[in-house]
């Protein structure tokens, strides 16, 4: 049972992510990009992370996916169907691309990774919440003062404008 | 007698006993679950039903009209005379609107109204699921209104209605901020997410423990529903009903449920964190009482919100974000720490409880403070009276 929802739901993600460099429309495509926001979501839940499921809805389809949505908005004649979706960089980008995926399926199968063979605890929040501010607080407070600074910074790009 | 005291959650076992004499123990649980899902996917429709006809008497009432009374006593049935006009109207999709996506945005802004009930709990024991991380899902779900509101402001191929989509998601993205810090605060306080555990810990509703972050959710609650004074986003006199402007019959019905599904569910979850959920006297010993206490406190939550829609003028776009960043986001900041402080002082619950109560009020009294002040400096700047 659980094969089968993890086959459907990756292949609904596969497939909108697929839509999402296909589609002729810039605005659809970023449509198509929250649907396969929401399938890596649904991977999460069938994993037992019901945190990171929430997170993932929270901060890819809530704020990011809304970023993108109104940058394209924002920029002129970018929703034009007419505008062809490929420039000449296409291969370099694509090759790179390919590069990417296959260093990264590399490290994916040549890992060995830390499998715990009970179930997952019922309370792994509290513990996600004791981790980061005991063993990992430097890099939890790293990635903290990272955001504040490229908050920061944008907001300091967008005044110099005025 | 016995079966009376605890209605709801003896039905449900009786039921489920019945069943499952005839059927395996997985088509039980599918079962179960199909009509716990309809039951709650039905809310919002029972919402718009019951809450319009409540909503045009008590703002009737306090614009000194009477309201609906034509159709039934009372005018009860106005909802329902309502329905029906909206199913038998012309279906209308603008030429150059992107129909899918057109199509799409209705139904998933009602899927976003009814997913918020999965968690809210009505009794004890009564709860669609009780998530371990549900004041998180509840945040989550409303990530996906605004994905919605903006499909269909895009897709409308309409100045307004993009003008709409675009106020609401500057809204929702800024109000969300200190509703989450609000709600921050009681999870910090009880120390777990789960909506049901949030009701138990509260001996004390934790509106007089939190009276700030119970306020701060009130006026966040009310902005990301886009209720006046928040309501920007429809601003029926500048931007014509905003994002919807171009929905007519049932897809326009669809928005109009979803947004008095949630104004139900905001109401359902500020009685939840604040209120004491289902708790009052005597709930030990009859646990049928728990959805009724439930639902009242819920329906003068709904008051309130409707007494603030009916007296107070609209804001600004400028002075909205002006109040959500800095008024609403330091004061539940300030909170936020303060609690922490608070939860961390070695003293009995109660101690603790006060101080927080303690610390509350005098952030109200100082945001209050300065927020006089900043008006007083404005109408002297400006010349106006009232300085």
């Amino acid at each position: 049972m659980q094969q089968i929802i993890f086959i459907l739901v990756a292949l609904g993600t596969l497939g909108a992510a697929v839509m999402v460099v296909t589609s002729q429309n810039l605005m659809r495509s970023a449509l198509w990009l929250i649907l396969a926001f929401f399938g890596i979501a649904g991977i999460f839940v069938l994993l037992d992370a019901e945190f990171l499921a929430v997170t993932q809805i929270l901060i890819y389809v809530g704020a990011i996916a809304m970023l993108i949505v109104f940058a394209i908005m924002l920029t002129h004649g970018m929703m034009d169907p007419k505008q062809p979706r490929f420039n000449q960089q296409w291969g370099v980008v694509g090759g790179f691309a390919a590069l990417l995926f296959v260093i990264l399926a590399f490290l994916v199968t040549r890992n060995t990774w830390r499998v715990v063979v009970a179930a997952v605890p019922p309370d792994t929040i509290i513990q996600l919440g004791r981790d980061f501010v005991g063993p990992y607080v430097v890099p939890f407070e790293v990635a903290s003062v990272l955001l504040v600074v490229a908050m920061i910074g944008a907001i300091i790009v967008a005044r110099e404008r005025e | 007698m016995d079966y009376i005291r605890n209605f709801f959650v003896n039905l449900a076992q009786s039921w489920t006993t019945w069943i499952s004499t005839g059927l395996p123990p997985w088509a039980v649980d599918v079962v179960n679950y199909l009509i716990v899902g309809v039951i709650l996917v039905m809310m919002p429709v029972i919402a718009t039903l019951t809450l319009t006809w409540m909503e045009r008497k008590v703002i009737g009432r306090i614009q000194n009209r009477i309201g609906p009374n034509r159709v039934g006593p009372w005018g009860i049935f106005q909802a329902i005379a309502d329905a029906v006009k909206m199913l038998i109207k012309e279906d209308i999709v603008p030429d150059n609107a992107d129909k899918p996506v057109f199509n799409l945005a209705p139904i998933l802004i009602f899927v976003g109204a009814a997913l918020l009930w999965a968690v809210i709990p009505f009794g004890r024991n009564m709860v669609g699921q009780d998530l371990s991380i549900g004041a998180l899902y509840v945040i989550a779900i409303g990530s996906i209104t605004t994905v919605a509101v903006l499909m269909a402001g895009w897709a409308s191929n309409n100045k307004y209605a993009l003008l709409g989509a675009f106020r609401v998601v500057a809204q929702l993205l800024s109000y969300e901020i200190p509703m989450v810090l609000s709600m921050a605060t009681v999870v910090l306080v009880v120390g777990t997410m789960k909506m049901g555990g949030i009701v138990e810990a509260q001996i004390v509703p934790f509106v007089l423990v939190l009276p700030l972050a119970f306020i701060v959710y009130l006026l966040a609650a009310t902005a990301e529903t886009g209720r006046a004074p928040f309501d920007l986003l429809e601003a029926d006199s500048e931007i014509v009903a905003g994002y919807f402007i171009e929905y007519s019959g049932l897809k326009f019905g669809w928005f109009y449920i979803a947004e008095y599904g949630n104004l139900l569910a905001v109401s359902a979850i500020a009685t939840t964190l604040f209120l004491g959920g289902w708790r009052g006297p005597f709930v030990s010993a009859v646990p049928a009482l728990g959805p009724f206490y439930f639902v009242i406190k819920t329906v003068v939550v709904i008051f309130i919100l409707m007494w603030i829609r009916g007296t107070w003028p609209r804001f600004r776009i400028d002075q909205m974000l002006g109040f959500a960043w800095k008024v609403l986001v330091p004061a539940s900041l300030a909170n936020l720490l303060w609690v922490a402080t608070a939860q961390m002082i070695p003293a009995p619950t109660p101690v603790k409880w006060f101080l927080m109560l303690i610390g509350n009020v005098a952030i109200i009294f100082v945001a209050l403070t300065l927020l006089g002040q900043a008006a007083k400096r404005h109408a002297a700047k400006h010349g106006l009276a009232g300085a």
